[in-house]
C-alpha cells in the first residue's frame, strides 16, 4: 500500500518534470529558427517577373538606363 | 617640306584617336572584376530579364558572393533612378534588364528567356520579354 503510493507520487513528479521539458521546446525552437535565419540564402536577389510593369514608361527610361550601364561598368 | 610635316601631324592625330578608342572600348570590360569577367565567360552566371545576375549552375562560394554583391550594387542603382525618374525600382529594373541582355551580353554568355530557360548569346537576336521596348 504505501509501495504504491509512492509510486504513484514519483509518477506525478515525473509527469511534471516532462510537463516542464516540454515548456522548453518551443523555446529550442526558436532558437533554431533564428540560426536558420542568420543564414545567407541560396539564391540571389530574384523578382516575380508579374511584376506590374507600365509599358509607357520603359520608353522614356531609356537614356537614364543607357547612363547607367555606361557609368558603372564594373556591375554590369 | 612644310607638307610633310602636317601629313606627319594628320598621321599621329589619327594614331592618337585610335589609341584613344581603342581605350574607350575595352574600358568597359577592363574595369570589371576578372572573376566576374570569367564567370560570365564561362556561362556560370547569366543575365536575368529582372536586371539581374542569375546562376546558371550552382555556383561556388566565391561565385555566390561576387554575384550577390553586384545584384546589391545593381539594386541601389536601380533604386537610385527609379526616384529620379518617377517609376518603381523593378520597373527601371526591368527596362534596364531587356538592355542588358539586348546589348551588354556578347556571344557565348548567358541570358534567361522568359520562359526561364538559360540561353546562349550568339549572332541571333535574344529572346526578351515582349514588354522590352
Amino acid at each position: 500500500m504505501h509501495g504504491r503510493l509512492t509510486a504513484r507520487r514519483n509518477g506525478a513528479i515525473r509527469a511534471g518534470m516532462t510537463k516542464g521539458a516540454f515548456l522548453f521546446l518551443p523555446l529550442t525552437g526558436l532558437l533554431l529558427s533564428g540560426c536558420v535565419q542568420v543564414t545567407a540564402p541560396d539564391k540571389p536577389i530574384v523578382i516575380n517577373l508579374n511584376i506590374a510593369i507600365r509599358q509607357e514608361v520603359l520608353l522614356r527610361l531609356d537614356q537614364a538606363s543607357k547612363k547607367v550601364v555606361e557609368e558603372n561598368p564594373e556591375i554590369f | 617640306m612644310k607638307m610633310s610635316e602636317s601629313m606627319q601631324n594628320r598621321f599621329e592625330m589619327a594614331f592618337a584617336a585610335l589609341l584613344l578608342g581603342a581605350t574607350v572600348t575595352t574600358a568597359a570590360y577592363a574595369q570589371r572584376d576578372p572573376a566576374y569577367q570569367a564567370a560570365r565567360s564561362q556561362g556560370l552566371v547569366g543575365e536575368l530579364p529582372t536586371g539581374y545576375l542569375g546562376f546558371v549552375t550552382p555556383p561556388s562560394p566565391a561565385i555566390k558572393a561576387l554575384v550577390e554583391d553586384i545584384n546589391i550594387k545593381r539594386k541601389a542603382k536601380y533604386t537610385e533612378e527609379a526616384l529620379a525618374n518617377g517609376v518603381t525600382v523593378e520597373e527601371f529594373a526591368f527596362r534596364n534588364g531587356c538592355r542588358l541582355i539586348k546589348e551588354n551580353t556578347v556571344a557565348g554568355e548567358k541570358y534567361q528567356a522568359p520562359d526561364r530557360t538559360w540561353k546562349t548569346r550568339d549572332s541571333s537576336p535574344p529572346v526578351v520579354d515582349a514588354r522590352c521596348p
